[in-house]
Formats: structure tokens, C-alpha cells, sequence
């Protein structure tokens, strides 16, 4: 077969079933050497199947995959790392525990170990050296992965695929995990390799990012190819259209909602290297945002406000009046919830139903000497299923079947249940779909309309502007600015989070 | 798309709810077929002989299961089970001979509980992990055990003791009698309790557990203490049957405890799996033994046997984990 055009890697008339579920339905999908070709679609649409089989985890029921001309048949990830294809998952494939150059050389140890399988270190240290400077990556080989930063980790993920000699590097949502400055590293590495020859699958859902970046994008939707466009010929809103199907109104939905009495006030906060001299008051009705860039310190803000990790000096109140929280207990028994980063980790017990799930913050209210009223949980988590739109087929499943939206949908039934009357979101929309994000937005909208004070961190600027009311900037562990909303943007804000 | 994808969903469960039917229903199927073939082996196997045999056996490593299911399924594990049960009926012995049969048999459960408030403050509040404090504790506490009476086995239990290795109640046996009423106890706990629930919370995310406002240092050690109580009962069952307080009992119990409890489908990542399952993994192996008992199998290849149904039960687990 003739390879013109110079694809390097072609997907044909794919189809992916599962037990009672189509995944793929005759797709088609197509790479060029040096392409950046992005992969766009919300949550179930397919595109982590269609990279599985690309990448060999999965087999295909009908399709062919062509490699630089030649079908080839996949029969596990090997194959088809062997066949150039690289995958960067958002859980890298590193073992912490171990440095630098012995991740890199993972599985390839036989190319630096001549002698009876003895590793030449010193071989390996250098040729690593050489390999992460050809990328300029400043890293020190002997560094233990586990203390690298996420985004580091990721570039050494990407560093791997190149000593690998890919030819294809799927990335799956790289952006997640890096600051606006790291991604602009990123961006400026995925040049360097589309320079090379090398084909980039880019799955992200930050549309902003794939016009930066992309040659070409293609639409996932329910399992077919909705369209394969030239990233030139093709704007946003249609690539909305594209993915969900209808045009989406203006996602945000603020509303005015009237602002009531100080709700939760913190005084210097202080927790050591970590957390300097934070202030700050929340009222009724109110969404206060709280930015910064990774490591500026909002999650550990949020963990310390919420009394799951210790502080130093502080002082807490609520209502005006002053309360201890040194631990989630107490702050659930005043009115704090915490929505985390990690909603598998953190926000979610997988293995535990979704009504479980439900209940789980405030289990008290359900149980008399000691027994649950099971019929009660029932009742409790249905009403809440149809409050806030979960979809599951039913409240036994597991919320590890669950999609990223609806799973954080459960997360915040659990806390709306616990009678919080204080949010902490931490990255709320992380991860969702479009169509889930602005259910999200709706729900905090909900939630404000009702009393509730809701403290917004993310570090998705254009978010924070769409839905706070104020915004906090933090930097190295303090607030460095305070905006209203209304007189502020983005380069304000960035400005603020570099200090 | 919302129906489609609603419609998508809605049949993967259905195929999913199959799945785990499947496995609920293939234990006592196993059990059936097993049964079928010791019964074609030597026709004694059916006898209500036999089956009062086999509910003395299987009553000791069914009580001490449901200690070791609870405490995996909190996110921990009990490797020194068999010496609290060596520890504990050897002190109520002690103690009975002394002072009394409800004396000593109070002692007992106290001396089990206690350990496991030891071993559960440990692992809890000293953040050791479970598996490194119950496999030290299983051997100090076996030394313990055997310093207690300098080795020498305890004799001259009250008669009246006898009972509840020998009684019977209603043609069921005293100590498969307590064990029915262990796992119907556990099994309700399990679902209907709030430390049950807790404990599923806790085995399944530790870190979702702990933002939810779970104290989860006391619920570790209350399973811990459920344990060790679990495994005094299930000594104090034992001691009633060999008429003695002897320091070696409970070798390999707790091997065989989590054994059960992996056949039955608890999951040794905790928050996974239920006391119905340990049920008949329990059964499972009681049976086992005692048909290869009947067929005369050696005790050595009968210990080939268990370890090869453990590795084969967790395959099975694993395998269907995976799609």
C-alpha cells in the first residue's frame, strides 16, 4: 500500500465494542509526520479508547491501523511501543522511587548493561545528561523522580518517549498539571519535536490551547467522528457545536446574587514555609476565587481552612464568631465542605455506591443506636440523583463507573447533604467535559442563590473570571492582590500571581 | 446524545450487574460440584456425621474469617490472629482452672480485645503498617503464649467447659451454632451499621475517608479489636474441643482466615467484598479438608491444595477486575 501524503500513522473504520457499549463506531482518524493533531471530544466520547487501541491496550473488533504504510496488529502496549507509538498518560509512567536516568532507561536496561547485566551507571548518567539537554531540560540524572514537580515529571515522561525513538507521542491532557509558564515550556517542546518529524496526538478539553497549538483537530462525539478539520479552517464555537451537539449559551450563567453578612473570615493564617499571614472574608451569596500558579499554595490553604492539615497561628471565624477547626470533623460540624483537587482521592470512595457516597459526610443524620436507616439513604440519594442531574442507571452502581462530571456531581450532593453552608472547590471542573463543567457552574450558582458562601480556586483564569465575584491572588504562600472582578483580566491577574 | 448515551450506560450495567452476579453465584456452585464429587468418592460425605464434623472444623477458621474479613476490608490485615487465639484460651484456661469457668472465659475475650487495641494503636496512631505489626506481634505474642506456662498445656478444665466444644443445640453443633451467629451478627454490621459502613469508607479511601470527617485511627483499632475478640472465641472453641489450654494452637490460622476471605472475594486493598463471600470461602476450604480427609489425601498434599485455591482465587479476581 502506497503511503502518499506521507501519513505516518492511519487509523481505519475502527470499531471498539465493550459489554453492551459501543466505544468506537467506525471511526477514522489520520496522522503526518510532524503534525500536532489534536483530539476533542467531552467525557465518553471515545477518545481514550481510540488511543488505547492506537497504543495496544485495547484490540479492536473491526479497523485496521496503518504504521508508515504497513497494517500492523497490536497485540499489547509493547508493539506498539516498538512501533514508535509513545503514550504520556495524565499518570505518568515513572517509578518515584527511583532517579531520573533509571526511569529513563526503564525497560531499555539492556542497552547500558554489556557485562553479565551489570548497569554501566556512569554511562547511563551521561547519556541521560545528553538526552534531556537535546530538549533542554535542565535535570539532574542521580534526582529522585519522586521530588521532581508534577510538570517536571511530565517533561521526563516526554524525554522517555524521545529516547524510546517515537514517532508517534499521544499526550493526554499535558496541560492538566502545568502553570501557564511551564505550558509555554511545553509548547515550545512540542514545536521542537513536530521539528523532527515526530506526530503529536494532543488530547486536551482547553479549546484556547488546541488553536495555540494544533495543525489539525478532530471530533469525538459518542463514539463517532463528527469531523477532521485544519485547525485554520474551523472556530470555536463550531468545534463546541461539534462536541456537544448544540450550541452552548454563554457558559458561565453569573447572575446577581445579593451578598449577605461575613460568613467565614480568616486572620492570619500561617502555617510554616507553606502558608504566610492569609486574611480574608467570605459572605453570604458570595463566590470568592481564589488563583495562582501550581505551588502557590491554594490547595494547602484550603486543606488548612478546612482543618485537614495543621496551622501554626490563625484565626478562624464563623459568623463572627471565633471556632476551632483542627480537623474535617469540626469543620463539617460547622458548615465546611471541601470539594478536592483529587475527587478520586479525596472526594469519592470508588468501590462505594453512589448513594453511599451521598451520604457519607453526614451519616449521623440517617443512623439511630447505631443502625442506618437504609430506606432513608435511599430515598435521600434519589432525590439528590434528580436535583442535580447525576446520571447512573442506578444508585447501587459504583461511582467508579461513573463519568468525571456526574462523579463530581456525586461529591457535591455529599456535601450539600452534609448542610454545608461554606464551599471550598478546589479545581472543581478539572477533568470535565464542557457539557458537565457548566452543570457544575449552574450547581455553584444554585448554591450562592441559597445563602452559601463559596470559596472557587482554580487555576484556569478565564474561569475564575467567569464565575467569582472576588478574586485572591497567591504567590509562594500569600495573597499578594485582591480584585473585584469587574476591575480586573487575566494579565492583572497573572502580574499578581508572578510576585 | 443524552439517550444514547444514557441507553449505552444503561446496558453496561446490566452486563456489568451480570458479571457480578456470576461471581456470587459460581461459590456455591463450586460447592455443589465439589460436593458432588467427594460424595461419588466416598458416599460418608453426606452423612450427618460428617456434616457435624465438618461445622466443628470449619467453625474455628469461620469465626476468626469474619475477624480477618473485617479488618481487610478496613484497609488493614491480622497476620498474629492464631496467636491471640493461642494467647488468650490459654490464659482463660488458666483462669478457669483458678477461679472459674465464666471467669475464664471472660478473661479470654478480654485478653483478645486488648491485644487488639495494642495492635491496632500501633498501626493507627504510629502509622506502622498492619502487616508489620501483626507479623511481629505474631511471633512475640507466640512467645508470650509459651512463656505464660513455660510451654506446659493447661489441664483440668471445668467440665461444664465441655459444652461448648461437644453440645449441641438443636442437632447443630454449639460451635457451628456461635458461628451462624457470628456471621449473621457481622453481616448486619457490615451493611447496616455506621462503623460498618466506616470500615468500607476507610478500606476503600483512606484520604476521602479522612475529608469526610471520619475518625479513622479509632475505627482501624475497633477492627482490630473485633479481630483479636474474634480470634479468643474462636480459641476458647478450640480449647472446649482438645479438653485443654495448649500454648501451639492457631499455627497458620490466620493464613487460612485471609485465604477464606480472598476466596469469598474481599478484596486485600480493603473496602471491597462482603461477609457473605467469606462464608463460602470458609465453606470451601472446610470442605476441601474434610473430603480429602475422608479420601485419605495426606495432610502435606492437602497443604499443596490450599495454597494452589488461594493463587487460583485471586486470579479469578484479578482476571475479572480487568475489562
Amino acid at each position: 500500500m502506497t503511503n502518499d501524503k506521507n501519513f505516518i500513522l492511519e487509523v481505519k473504520n475502527v470499531r471498539k465494542e465493550f459489554p453492551g457499549v459501543l466505544a468506537l463506531d467506525d471511526v477514522n482518524f489520520d496522522l503526518k509526520a510532524g503534525e500536532i493533531h489534536a483530539l476533542l471530544g467531552e467525557n465518553g466520547a471515545g477518545k481514550s479508547t481510540l488511543i488505547k487501541i492506537i497504543s495496544g491496550v485495547y484490540k479492536a473488533e473491526a479497523g485496521e491501523i496503518i504504521i508508515d504504510g504497513q497494517k500492523k496488529i497490536f497485540n499489547n502496549p509493547h508493539e506498539a511501543l516498538n512501533n514508535g507509538i509513545s503514550t504520556i498518560y495524565q499518570e505518568f509512567n515513572l517509578v518515584p522511587h527511583m532517579n531520573v536516568s533509571e526511569n529513563v532507561y526503564l525497560g531499555k536496561e539492556d542497552v547500558i548493561s554489556e557485562r553479565f547485566g551489570i548497569l554501566d551507571r556512569r554511562k547511563m548518567k551521561n547519556e541521560t545528561k545528553e538526552l534531556l539537554n537535546s530538549i533542554n531540560l535542565s535535570l539532574n540524572p542521580n534526582e529522585i523522580v519522586k521530588g521532581l514537580g508534577i510538570a517536571k515529571q511530565q517533561l521526563l515522561s516526554i524525554a522517555k518517549a524521545i529516547f524510546r525513538k517515537a514517532k508517534v507521542i499521544i499526550m493526554d491532557e499535558p496541560s492538566a498539571v502545568l502553570t501557564a509558564k511551564e505550558f509555554e515550556y511545553l509548547l515550545k517542546l512540542i514545536r521542537g519535536l513536530k521539528s523532527e518529524g515526530i506526530a503529536i496526538i494532543y488530547i486536551s478539553h482547553r479549546i484556547e490551547e488546541i488553536f495555540q497549538i494544533a495543525d489539525r483537530v478532530t471530533v469525538l462525539r459518542n463514539g463517532k467522528l463528527i469531523g477532521t478539520n485544519k485547525i485554520n479552517d474551523i472556530d470555536i464555537d463550531q468545534l463546541i457545536k461539534m462536541m456537544v451537539g448544540r450550541r452552548l449559551e454563554e457558559k458561565y450563567h453569573k447572575a446577581t446574587v445579593k451578598i449577605g453578612s461575613d460568613l467565614f473570615e480568616v486572620e492570619n493564617i500561617n502555617r510554616k514555609n507553606i502558608l504566610k499571614n492569609i486574611s480574608f472574608t467570605l459572605r453570604e451569596g458570595e463566590i470568592l476565587g481564589i488563583t495562582g500558579l501550581v505551588g502557590a499554595g491554594k490547595t494547602e490553604l484550603a486543606r488548612a481552612i478546612f482543618g485537614a492539615d495543621k496551622i501554626d497561628s490563625g484565626i478562624i471565624k464563623i459568623k463572627n464568631e471565633v471556632v476551632e477547626i483542627d480537623n474535617p470533623s469540626n469543620a463539617i460540624n460547622n458548615k465546611i465542605s471541601f470539594i478536592p483537587e483529587d475527587r478520586k482521592n479525596g472526594g469519592l470512595v470508588l468501590e462505594m455506591s453512589v448513594k453511599h457516597n451521598i451520604t457519607l459526610a453526614n451519616l449521623n443524620q440517617l443512623v439511630k443506636m447505631s443502625v442506618i436507616n437504609l430506606k432513608k439513604e435511599k430515598e435521600i440519594a434519589r432525590e439528590f440523583k434528580g436535583k442535580l442531574s447525576i446520571k447512573t442507571p442506578n444508585l447501587e452502581r459504583k461511582t467508579l463507573y461513573l463519568s468525571g462530571g456526574n462523579q463530581q456531581k456525586v461529591v457535591i450532593a455529599k456535601w450539600i447533604f452534609a448542610d454545608a453552608r461554606i464551599f471550598i472547590f478546589d479545581e472543581a471542573t478539572r477533568g470535565i467535559d464542557i457539557g458537565a463543567k457548566v452543570e457544575v457552574y449552574d450547581l455553584i450558582m444554585d448554591l450562592v442563590k441559597q445563602g452559601a458562601g463559596v470559596i472557587f480556586i482554580s487555576s484556569e483564569f478565564e474561569e475564575i473570571l467567569g464565575i467569582c465575584d472576588r478574586i485572591l491572588v497567591m504567590s509562594k504562600g500569600r495573597v499578594t492582590k485582591e480584585f473585584n472582578v469587574k476591575e480586573t483580566d487575566k494579565e492583572k491577574i497573572l502580574k499578581a500571581a508572578i510576585i | 446524545m443524552l439517550t444514547s448515551k444514557m441507553r449505552n450506560t444503561e446496558i453496561n450495567q446490566k452486563n456489568l450487574n451480570n458479571k457480578i452476579d456470576w461471581r456470587s453465584a459460581i461459590l456455591p456452585l463450586i460447592i455443589i460440584l465439589m460436593s458432588m464429587l467427594f460424595y461419588s468418592v466416598n458416599n460418608n460425605f453426606l452423612s450427618i456425621y460428617n456434616f457435624q464434623n465438618i461445622t466443628r472444623q470449619v467453625s474455628v477458621l469461620a469465626i476468626i474469617a469474619v475477624g480477618q474479613s473485617l479488618v481487610i476490608i478496613c484497609g488493614g490485615i491480622d497476620l498474629s490472629q492464631g496467636s491471640v487465639m493461642a494467647l488468650s484460651s490459654l490464659i482463660a484456661a488458666d483462669f478457669m482452672v483458678k477461679y472459674g469457668m465464666w471467669q475464664g472465659i471472660l478473661t479470654g475475650l478480654i485478653v483478645g480485645a486488648f491485644i487488639g487495641l495494642i495492635s491496632g494503636t500501633i498501626y493507627a496512631k504510629g502509622k506502622v503498617p498492619a502487616f508489620v505489626v501483626t507479623l511481629g506481634g505474631m511471633t512475640a505474642i507466640r512467645g508470650l503464649t509459651f512463656l505464660y506456662t513455660n510451654g506446659t498445656p493447661v489441664v483440668g478444665l471445668p467440665a461444664s467447659f465441655k459444652f461448648l466444644g461437644f453440645g449441641k443445640i438443636l442437632g447443630v453443633p454449639f460451635p457451628g451454632a456461635i458461628a451462624i451467629m457470628i456471621f449473621i451478627f457481622a453481616f448486619l454490621f457490615s451493611r447496616w451499621t455506621r462503623t460498618g459502613r466506616y470500615f468500607y469508607a476507610i478500606g476503600g479511601n483512606e484520604e476521602t475517608a479522612i475529608l469526610s470527617g471520619i475518625n479513622i485511627s479509632k475505627y482501624k483499632i475497633i477492627s482490630f479489636v473485633i479481630s483479636g475478640i474474634m480470634a479468643a472465641i474462636s480459641g476458647l472453641i478450640l480449647t472446649a474441643r482438645i479438653t485443654s489450654g495448649q500454648p501451639t494452637i492457631g499455627e497458620g490460622m490466620a493464613l487460612q482466615a485471609i485465604a477464606a476471605s480472598v476466596i469469598g472475594g474481599i478484596s486485600l486493598k480493603g473496602g471491597r467484598g462482603g461477609i457473605v463471600g467469606t462464608f463460602f470461602g470458609v465453606l470451601i476450604l472446610a470442605i476441601i479438608g474434610n473430603g480429602l480427609n475422608l479420601m485419605r489425601v495426606s495432610s502435606f498434599t492437602q497443604m499443596v491444595v490450599n495454597g494452589s485455591i488461594v493463587i487460583v482465587a485471586v486470579f479469578f479476581d484479578v482476571y475479572y477486575k480487568k475489562d
